[in-house]
């Protein structure tokens, strides 16, 4: 168990590590869906179940889904969208 | 979906038959998987940006103008000052309280001896709810989640103020905002709606279970209500808004959100006539374990998990399409 948790410990440290340093918005999103996982396991492991059914239904459901929506209001660009920008020369929106 | 199924004289065997020979695919004419590749869509989108772009450059245009006139100029600088006396005052008021508060790590403090071991040891026998976390916040500091709820409801209130489209738009930005629809959403994804049809009614029921059981396990109207809300986020992605359209409309969210409010409101409230001490009060805790029992706490659990539910779809409607 202790060994799990030191596991679950590292990879919350790396997550919140990776998030910063993704260059990607979308990519950004997708391991803090992960870093809210493991936090949902350390709070079932701590034996406090009511925090990690919020945390999972919270953290790693709706507020990664609200992030999502930024690709509707084009903060997440793609590749591709970069390049037909720089072409046109006028950004449409806020990059990443 | 079974109606706008092309009608075709094989059976499902012979149409799988034919699908791997290849002489058939079901998704014809029926699954986007990426945007529309023709050149004069996209040209018409950029026409469309461009158009936006230019509306949003004079809107700037008429801010400017109007921030040099003298009296918006006076108002702008009366705003600032008394934005910062008003944030002094209050961190003033605020500061003066927490002085007020006993030392952090105090031993008599009643939150560090007879607050935590009543709550465990009583808990279970004066609010009536297994869940010991349950009876915390929804009985003993009822008023905490009231304020939690409400606090939810304000940010749904300015949601619905800042991101509110009015129905008479001009019709080019709403081509706009369909063509940017297509474009980053294929429509009819199979694969998607297929899931949908099999996630969103375990998800709801799930919810339910989850907002229901919340004194006997853990959970309750938090955690129940944003489960429900993620699933019909899910159904409105799958299927649009013309399908979510037809059962959460504007006026039910309202009417739900506020009744339950209401209703929390009127439950809780009861304390305060009979003299703040809960002594008198007729709901009895009822049998612990039962679905019917702990009071008042089922009900509660139900009207917050209504209101987290609401906020949560309104927010990503708002986002989404600035209306309903």
């Amino acid at each position: 168990m202790v060994t799990l948790r030191i596991i679950l410990l590292l990879f919350l440290i790396l997550c919140a590590v990776a998030v910063s340093f993704s260059r990607r918005l979308l990519v950004s999103v997708s391991i803090y869906m992960a870093f809210s996982l493991a936090l949902a396991l350390i709070w079932l492991i701590l034996e406090s179940p009511d925090l990690a059914i919020t945390e999972a239904a919270v953290g790693a459901g709706i507020s990664s889904l609200y992030f999502i929506m930024l690709k509707k209001i084009r903060s997440i660009q793609t590749a591709a969208d970069r390049q037909n920008d720089r072409r046109r020369g006028t950004p449409t929106g806020g990059g990443d | 979906m079974e109606k706008h199924r092309p009608k075709t004289e094989y059976s499902r065997r012979e149409r799988f038959t034919r699908w791997c020979v290849g002489e058939y695919d079901p998704s014809a004419e029926r699954l986007e998987t990426r945007a529309p590749a023709d050149e004069a869509a996209r040209l018409e989108l950029q026409r469309l940006q461009e158009y936006a772009a230019n509306a949003d450059r004079g809107i700037h245009h008429e801010l400017y103008e109007l921030g040099l006139r003298r009296r918006v100029g006076l108002f702008t600088r009366f705003y600032r000052v008394a934005a910062v006396l008003f944030a002094l005052f209050l961190a003033g008021v605020l500061l003066l309280t927490v002085s007020y508060l006993p030392r952090f790590g105090d031993v008599s403090a009643p939150e560090n001896n007879e607050v935590a071991r009543r709550y465990i040891e009583k808990g279970l026998e004066e609010t009536g709810a297994v869940n010991i976390v349950a009876g915390m916040i929804l009985d003993y500091r009822a008023f905490d989640t009231f304020g939690e709820s409400c606090v939810l409801f304000v940010a749904a209130c300015c949601v619905l103020f800042l991101l509110r489209v009015d129905g008479q738009e001009d019709p080019r930005s709403q081509a706009l905002e369909d063509m940017s629809d297509r474009f980053f959403e294929p429509r009819h994804d199979a694969i998607l709606q297929m899931s949908a049809r099999l996630l969103v009614p375990v998800i709801t029921v799930f919810g339910i279970y989850v907002v229901l059981n919340g004194h006997l396990s853990p959970g309750g109207g938090f955690s129940g209500g944003a489960i429900i809300g993620s699933g019909l986020i899910l159904y409105l992605t799958a299927f649009g808004f013309a399908r979510t359209g037809r059962f959460m409309t504007e006026k039910l969210v309202k009417i739900l959100t506020v009744s339950a409010l209401s209703f929390y409101c009127a439950a809780k409230s009861y304390s305060f006539y009979t003299g703040a001490n809960h002594l008198s009060s007729f709901i009895t805790p009822g049998t612990p374990g039962a679905i019917l029992s702990a009071g008042l706490i089922v009900y509660l659990n139900i009207c917050v998990g209504i209101v987290v539910a609401c906020t949560i779809y309104s927010f990503y409607v708002m986002f989404r399409k600035g209306g309903f």
